[in-house]
């Protein structure tokens, strides 16, 4: 049993932190009063814009261990320019904002493949990824050692860090006040001097920033290849976040949970100990599981209260 | 409802204008590239009827997502009720032998109940916990996903693949001979005729009917409907049952119709672009016909383009999802509308002005 859980470890964690940072940044657009179903597309649009300049800049300087890191980066831009769309849509034109996420994901998924097409010629971009290394001295560690310090990425420890300043941010400076104001109160919010367009475009373009940071860990990660597709993590992510109640702790126990439940999909064939599960009750476990917390959050949902709503600074 | 037509043609024609600059800056020419396009669509009777093959499933998704719009509920579930549906339609198809005529209507009641199925779920949520339907069906898109997965290996499988079920026999096919010839070959079907059907039962459900006024009440103010007297939850339950149903006889049109059987692990994209083609069709079951009529041209037209251009295929979801954005934001739209509205009132009465001063 222990031999199976430190196995499974790595790779459930690896598997996590992109889900993890893309709910981060869906909690930052709904608490400032924006829903973002467009996580998907947001995440698929960082993966390309990730996956594109770190094969250019790797064709350049093979070997170059930066290449990755300024591929991060340009995903991450690429996310909070992308994310524009949505926020111009729900901010300033008052539209659906469901509708406005879901054109922004077919959106991402067409025109990254056709721009991948054009510029590479192939729908699929593949890149040399980051290698998964153990922590010296941390992995001799009784028990955390195995489970979290080895095959680890840089990326792990940067999202963490992230998800700590995160909270920060959100509960104790002024800016993590005004930011919740405007998802739960905008008219208060205005009356106390916040300028409420101005936090949800924040809000909305932290979401795409950090969407596409997670859609291009996946590709400098376990995945290694642009495909135009992140297999719906963008819509787990948006389950994370009402599973965690939007608060980060909640996102990193809800998302942590779906890495642990999809890893254990994934490998229960190889391994004899889970292999007496009918993978198809494996599979569909996590989305069966989320489904009853969405009736048992019901009663008590944390939802930011003008989530979903235009902001009219004249209606009251 | 005029000024919501204006709005999807203007999205239209801002989206082909952002497909050409696409084109463009990607250094292909824009004009070469719709001409194959429309042509690949429209250029024989064999075209002709591959375009409205491909309409199909798109009418049933779109007609699904509207019939929900209505009532308030944003059905994202699609391509989860339209794969149930068809594997539900499949397995009747696959274990009666009876005349084609029986088994065929044996095959899109059994569709009709597999979507229903899949859609209820979110509908009861909806209904009892006040949970919201885009996260359950999204999540009941992935059951789906994973149950057709299984199921189609351990009881329909086919005889040499593993990741695709049995093909149906010519008795469980929507396909006839008569069409078949009528457009030289294409893979037109019986589904078509369906769907105008349902366009048509829609139309009257929700035009004509109590229970569409219902709908259309529970949709537009729920709460003011509760306080008139309508069963809001029953609604909002029933509705969704019908949506999903709709979406599964689409799977069934897909499934036995357009392909003659299941693929496994694909999530069939008509169903998302089902929302597309209700939002671009205003909801209404006649703006669902013509504008899954067009997606089916875009989309079967691509093929021909991509052969006789180097234009990538995915033009076509490009320009569709382009078009999505300037219907979802169409106050920018009217801003326009009325802008120049304003624009030709101050042209005109500047000149008159320019013409009492002579």
């Amino acid at each position: 049993m222990w031999t199976t859980i430190a196995q499974i470890a790595p790779y459930a964690i690896v598997f996590t932190i992109p889900l993890l940072i893309t709910a981060l940044g869906g909690l930052f657009s709904e608490r400032s009063g924006v829903v973002n179903i467009g996580l998907e597309g947001l995440m698929i649009m960082g993966a390309f814009a990730g996956a594109f300049t770190i094969f250019k800049l790797q064709a350049l300087y093979p070997n170059n261990p930066y290449v990755i890191w300024i591929g991060l980066l340009a995903a991450l831009l690429a996310g909070a320019i992308f994310s524009l769309l949505h926020a111009f849509a729900s901010i300033n034109l008052s539209a659906d904002q469901v509708i406005s996420g879901t054109a922004i994901n077919m959106i991402a998924g067409a025109i990254t493949i056709f721009l991948a097409r054009n510029m590479t010629g192939s729908g699929n971009i593949r890149i040399s990824n980051f290698v998964p290394f153990n922590i010296p001295w941390l992995t001799d560690i009784p028990i955390i050692g195995p489970l979290i310090f080895t095959k680890t990425y840089w990326t792990t420890w940067l999202v963490l860090i992230i998800v700590g300043l995160s909270s920060f941010v959100l509960y104790k400076t002024p800016f993590g006040l005004r930011l919740r104001a405007c998802g739960e109160h905008p008219h208060a919010a205005e009356a106390a001097g916040v300028n409420v367009k101005r936090m949800r475009y924040i809000g909305v373009m932290i979401s795409g920033a950090f969407a596409g940071l997670g859609g291009a860990i996946i590709i400098v990660t376990y995945a290694g290849e642009f495909t135009g597709s992140v297999a719906g993590l963008g819509f787990l992510a948006l389950a994370s976040l009402i599973f965690g109640q939007w608060k980060p702790i909640g996102v990193l126990a809800a998302t942590l949970f779906f890495g642990i439940a999809s890893t254990v999909a994934n490998v229960s064939q190889v391994i004899p100990s889970l292999a007496v599960f009918p993978p198809i009750i494996l599979k569909v476990f996590p989305y069966v599981v989320t489904l009853i917390a969405l009736i048992v959050f019901s009663k008590s949902s944390r939802a930011p209260k003008a989530v979903g709503e235009p902001y009219d600074s004249g209606k009251r | 409802m005029s000024n919501r037509i204006v709005v999807s043609l203007l999205a239209v024609v801002f989206g082909l204008l952002a497909g050409a600059v696409l084109m463009a800056v990607t250094g292909h020419d824009p004009i070469a590239g719709y001409s194959y396009l429309f042509e690949g669509g429209l250029k024989n009777p064999e075209r002709i009827g591959n375009t409205l093959a491909t309409a199909t499933p798109l009418i049933f998704s779109g007609l699904s997502v509207a019939f929900a719009f209505r009532t308030g509920l944003f059905n994202i579930g699609v391509a989860g009720q339209l794969l149930f549906g068809g594997f539900c339609a499949s397995a009747v198809g696959l274990s009666l032998d009876l005349p084609k005529a029986i088994l065929l209507i044996l095959m899109l009641i059994a569709g009709f109940a597999g979507g229903a199925l899949w859609a209820v779920v979110p509908g009861l949520l909806k209904a009892k916990f006040n949970v919201h339907e885009v996260v359950s069906s999204i999540m009941m898109n992935w059951i789906a996903y994973w149950t057709i997965y299984y199921a189609v290996p351990a009881y329909l499988k086919g005889e040499f693949l593993e990741t695709e079920s049995k093909p149906l026999p010519e008795a469980a096919s929507l396909k006839v001979n008569f069409l078949t010839e009528m457009f030289d070959g294409s893979y037109i079907n019986l589904g078509l005729f369906v769907a105008v059907i349902a366009v048509i039962i829609v139309s009257f459900i929700i035009n004509k009917t109590t229970f569409g006024y219902e709908l259309k009440a529970v949709g537009h103010n729920r709460h003011a409907a509760e306080y008139s007297g309508i069963a809001v939850n029953r609604s909002i339950i029933l509705s969704m049952a019908i949506s999903g149903g709709i979406a599964g006889i689409g799977g069934v049109a897909l499934y036995a119709g357009n392909a003659s059987n299941i693929q496994i692990g694909i999530l069939p994209t008509q169903g998302f672009d089902g929302i597309a083609v209700a939002l671009l069709g205003a909801n209404s079951p006649v703006g669902v016909l013509l504008s899954a009529l067009f997606f089916g041209l875009l989309y079967s037209g691509r093929g021909f383009m991509n052969a006789m251009t180097e234009i990538p295929p995915e033009i076509a979801d490009s320009i569709i999802a382009i078009i999505i954005y300037f219907a979802a934001t169409s106050i920018l739209i009217e801003r326009l509308i009325r802008w120049l509205i304003r624009r030709k009132a101050n042209a005109k009465s500047a000149s008159e002005h320019e013409g009492k001063v002579k």
